[in-house]
């Protein structure tokens, strides 16, 4: 299945949507069929600055343990606190209720490092 | 790498399929916490055709099947099966296995597949030299399906053209014939035939419900015509969810050819009283200084195999076996060897999850079984 158009996509899988100087950031649709079934997501607290290629938390499926990486640099202003307890939502609806974080960008020009859908699904 | 006769049923079903002890096996279909759900509250259906199958027989089967297993054979009447261990001479686990009794002197031995070629040539070595015995190895004939589950024996019983299964109790074993009538034709190809199996009320998810031996080739069709009444197919991610929610040990991880069965849940199988056994006097030399637990984590965290777990005070008191997040209880849970002083339920302990001191709890196994 295609991944959205509208987002950019890091190469370990996470998804961003810019919306002026904010990145809402989550996994792809195939990051999310690779684990499986997810049932821990370990996010970093809101304030905490994060720098583009860093790993800023974990993600638990059933089988599997994977960390997660930051696709751009900033501060974290926003933690979807509905992962902790129904972190399936990653599978459910991995562009919606699935979000992770959103980031204050202070290096706007990382979202030129990413790739399109295209590139994205050229990748897999 | 091995496939069993379902390989294609599997592929079909779009079951992920992963390289599992030398054969190409599905780990999940429609996703694991679905499947370990449907075997909870209906009924599930798994491949387990890759387990190895022995049969000893000859006027001195009995005395052998004694003397290289820890239970006792001679509780044993024709139709029953009993847990057991193979065991080496220094009381270590060579693998843990089921011992049917199909008559007198005549025992069918199921085990598992990692282990099934080092058994083999174990098995042989003990057996030579000794009148009066024959072993032979039919794991190529013989297909495996467990059908577990509330529903599980309800489902078989669609199918069973001779007797009710209904009455065999948990660790006996019946023949069956299994017919299409009145539900459905076998492999939806318009096969009408009867399979001849062997019905056992046994299983590794802590539910009612039964493993089927057919031969190797009759096992599609057996597959399909469950699948058809609704019986949802289920993968080895299922089958080790439901295995440790249940505390049973596996192989190569709460079990292995060094710990004692004592350090490793599986005390319960040895009977010294029996007479002499391989590994007996081993055993005789003293009670292991470790046990395995259950540990149930306090927050959301999920412990893996081998993490270290530390008490109170910061002390390593053991290791995790086996570890996972458990859908039917909603909580991260392990089996763990630890140290006697740190192994009564309630004994507050931590978990090394990636080097967070995650709290813990030691509780009582099994952490779930119904229906059994």
């Amino acid at each position: 299945m295609p991944e959205p158009t509208d987002l950019l996509y890091a190469k370990t899988h996470e998804w961003v949507r810019i919306e002026s100087d904010t990145a809402t950031i989550g996994i792809s649709q195939h990051a999310q069929e690779e684990l499986g079934d997810v049932a821990l997501v370990l996010l970093p607290e809101a304030g905490r600055m994060v720098q583009r290629g860093e790993k800023f938390g974990e993600i638990e499926s059933i089988k599997a343990v994977s960390d997660l990486y930051a696709p751009v640099s900033g501060e974290v202003t926003e933690v979807n606190a509905l992962l902790e307890t129904a972190p399936e939502k990653v599978n459910d609806a991995p562009y919606g209720d699935g979000w992770m974080l959103k980031i204050r960008m202070t290096q706007p020009a990382d979202a030129d490092l990413l790739l399109s859908s295209t590139d994205y699904d050229a990748m897999l | 790498m091995k496939q069993t006769s379902l390989y294609k049923t599997h592929q079909a079903a779009g079951a992920t399929l992963v390289p599992f002890a030398g054969w190409e096996m599905p780990v999940s279909y429609a996703g694991t916490v679905s499947e370990v759900a449907a075997t909870r509250t209906a009924a599930g259906i798994f491949d387990v055709s890759h387990m190895g199958e022995v049969t000893v027989t000859g006027d001195s089967a009995f005395d052998f099947v004694q003397s290289v297993t820890t239970n006792d054979v001679s509780k044993l009447i024709p139709g029953k099966a009993q847990y057991s261990l193979l065991l080496n001479e220094q009381g270590g686990i060579i693998d843990d296995i089921i011992v049917y009794c199909r008559a007198t002197n005549d025992y069918l031995i199921v085990l598992n597949a990692g282990c099934k070629d080092k058994d083999w040539d174990w098995l042989q070595a003990q057996a030579l030299g000794r009148p009066h015995l024959m072993l032979a190895d039919i794991s190529d004939q013989t297909a495996l399906i467990a059908v577990q589950g509330p529903l599980a024996v309800e489902k078989l019983n669609l199918f069973v053209t001779l007797g009710d299964l209904s009455d065999t109790q948990r660790f006996h074993f019946a023949e069956a014939i299994l017919n299409h009538e009145p539900y459905v034709e076998f492999g939806g190809s318009g096969e009408y035939r009867t399979v001849n199996v062997t019905v056992s009320r046994t299983g590794y998810t802590g539910e009612d419900g039964v493993e089927i031996f057919c031969h190797w080739n009759d096992a599609p069709l057996i597959w399909d015509a469950f699948v058809k009444a609704g019986v949802t197919p289920a993968g080895l991610g299922a089958r080790d969810v439901l295995r440790l929610e249940a505390a049973y040990p596996l192989y190569g991880h709460e079990l292995d050819d060094t710990n004692f069965p004592a350090a490793s849940g599986t005390g319960w199988a040895v009977k010294m009283k029996k007479g002499e056994f391989i590994g007996r006097d081993a055993l005789q030399a003293g009670t292991p200084a470790e046990q395995l637990v259950g540990i149930r984590m306090e927050g959301r965290a999920i412990p893996r195999e081998h993490y270290a777990v530390t008490d109170a005070a910061g002390r390593r008191v053991g290791e995790t076996t086996s570890g996972t997040w458990s859908p039917t209880l909603k909580a991260g849970i392990a089996m763990a060897r630890l140290h006697s002083e740190a192994a009564a339920p309630g004994t507050d302990v931590f978990v090394d999850i990636r080097g967070r001191q995650a709290p813990a709890k030691v509780v009582k196994l099994p952490f779930y079984r119904n229906g059994v």
